[in-house]
């Protein structure tokens, strides 16, 4: 499983390297719509705005319904299914491999987003440091969903409009729990106890992505 | 026979349980001490939860896994989850509704930020993305295995909302009859009440639940016989 996991992990990264389409349309996607929140909320309060860590996150959330969307569409090329079907690979290493696809691809986005709202919404620097694990977990936890959620709307031959009916319910607790550890790291406060829950949805999508990418592969 | 009786007086036996709810709740039950006659929602409010978050994802989240196990595979199972999504989102509206209702004199506020009340609209938001994925799939097997997963993922969201009063500090006020310590906190003619209505609303969603299922038999054998007619059809044009 875990071999099928770092072939299928490998094999979308090197897709996304050669393509390039994170760095020229997900990353621009990304820091404009962080530079949007910082406008919405106006010249007065995004300089010196307690919503970063929560705009971070809203803006990530965005970003990464556009790369399981992506993700998607590379399973969806011709000859992809009938290739995997072929080789007998795992569904569940299949579903471990995209879903770290996925995390390190989010990670990257994440981290020039960080860069992005510390320069843009002027969110501490050390705070935003101190974050850093609880942001890798969340994130981790997204691509988790996301991978799931990224195949029950059919993947890339799906209607594009049913991922974000279908994924943002389930990552709604990812973004609370993510902006209050992100909030707590800034301003102190209970910071383990959200970084908790977000280590209990990692472990919770991975285990039901394994248990049932299976079923959703059968069609 | 039994079963043939029980079907007719599923339907009768709900309207008068629904009657007998809203006259004692409206003029026999006597208004609150603290809240008035506003109280008289808790007649109707936890019931429709009731139906909305337990029964019927209850229900579609049996089906869900009943279809996935494949030893219990079929399409009925399928159907009937379909179908307690349907009434469970009717019912989770109304939840939100009557609740939004008690909550404009109470809180002060149609809608507050409140534990409970996000989750339950999340739970509707989940049940809309259900019913979406169903309208999105052509293919009778790959819709339902895939609905399916969505409705076991969503119901994880059920114990979220059931436990949201006790895991935060919310508005919403915590269980009034099946308390932790099994202390019941409404007493005489409104407990009884409350009782009523609770039985009232399960009928209603069987009653519900089985009039849905029916039509979706009926849609799908017409979708059949459409399409043995028009196989058919082209045979007879292949022959001439």
């Amino acid at each position: 499983m875990i071999r099928t996991a770092l072939l299928v992990a490998a094999k979308d990264l090197r897709i996304e390297r050669r393509s390039r389409v994170l760095l020229w349309q997900v990353l621009p996607f990304g820091v404009m719509a962080l530079v949007l929140s910082g406008l919405a909320l106006g010249p007065t309060h995004a300089g010196h705005s307690s919503a970063g860590p929560g705009l971070f996150y809203l803006v990530m959330l965005l970003v990464a319904l556009l790369m399981i969307n992506r993700s998607q569409v590379i399973e969806g090329t011709p000859g992809t299914q009938a290739s995997v079907a072929t080789l007998g690979l795992d569904p569940a290493g299949v579903f471990l491999g995209k879903a770290l696809a996925l995390a390190v691809e989010l990670w990257l986005t994440g981290l020039v987003l960080l860069g992005g709202s510390v320069l843009v919404l002027h969110t501490a620097l050390v705070g935003t440091l101190s974050a850093l694990p609880s942001v890798v977990v969340t994130l981790g936890a997204l691509a988790a969903a996301g991978t799931l959620y990224g195949a029950l709307s059919g993947g890339g031959q799906g209607p594009a409009t049913l991922l974000p009916v279908l994924s943002l319910p389930a990552f709604s607790p990812l973004l609370i729990a993510g902006e209050r550890s992100f909030s707590a790291a800034l301003h102190g406060g209970g910071l383990w106890r959200w970084w908790l829950i977000s280590l209990v949805a990692l472990v919770a999508y991975l285990g039901v992505g394994i248990l049932l990418y299976g079923v959703l592969e059968e069609s | 026979m039994m079963k043939l009786l029980s079907q007719r007086l599923l339907g009768p036996v709900t309207l008068v349980l629904l009657a007998l709810t809203f006259w004692l709740g409206l003029w026999v039950t006597p208004p609150d001490k603290v809240q008035g006659n506003l109280a008289r929602l808790l007649y109707v409010h936890p019931a429709i939860a009731w139906v909305a978050l337990y029964l019927s994802f209850g229900t579609a989240t049996i089906a869900s896994a009943l279809y996935l196990w494949k030893r219990s595979r079929s399409l009925v199972m399928d159907r009937v989850a379909h179908c307690a999504v349907e009434v469970s989102l009717v019912f989770i509206i109304l939840t939100l509704i009557t609740g939004s209702l008690w909550g404009r004199p109470t809180w002060g506020v149609w809608w507050a930020w409140d534990a409970r009340l996000t989750s339950t609209a999340i739970l509707g938001v989940f049940a809309v993305g259900y019913l979406a994925i169903r309208r999105a799939n052509d293919d009778v097997e790959q819709r339902a295995r895939r609905s399916a997963v969505v409705a076991i993922l969503a119901a994880i969201n059920v114990p979220i909302i059931h436990f949201s009063v006790q895991w935060w500090k919310t508005l919403h006020q915590g269980a009034s009859v099946f308390t932790p310590g099994g202390n019941f906190k409404v007493h005489g003619i409104m407990l009884t009440t409350l009782f009523i209505s609770l039985a009232a609303f399960t009928l209603l969603f069987f009653w519900l639940l089985r009039a849905r299922y029916r039509v979706e038999v009926v849609r799908d054998e017409r979708q059949r016989v459409s399409l043995d007619e028009a196989l058919a059809q082209r045979r007879r044009e292949g022959v001439h």
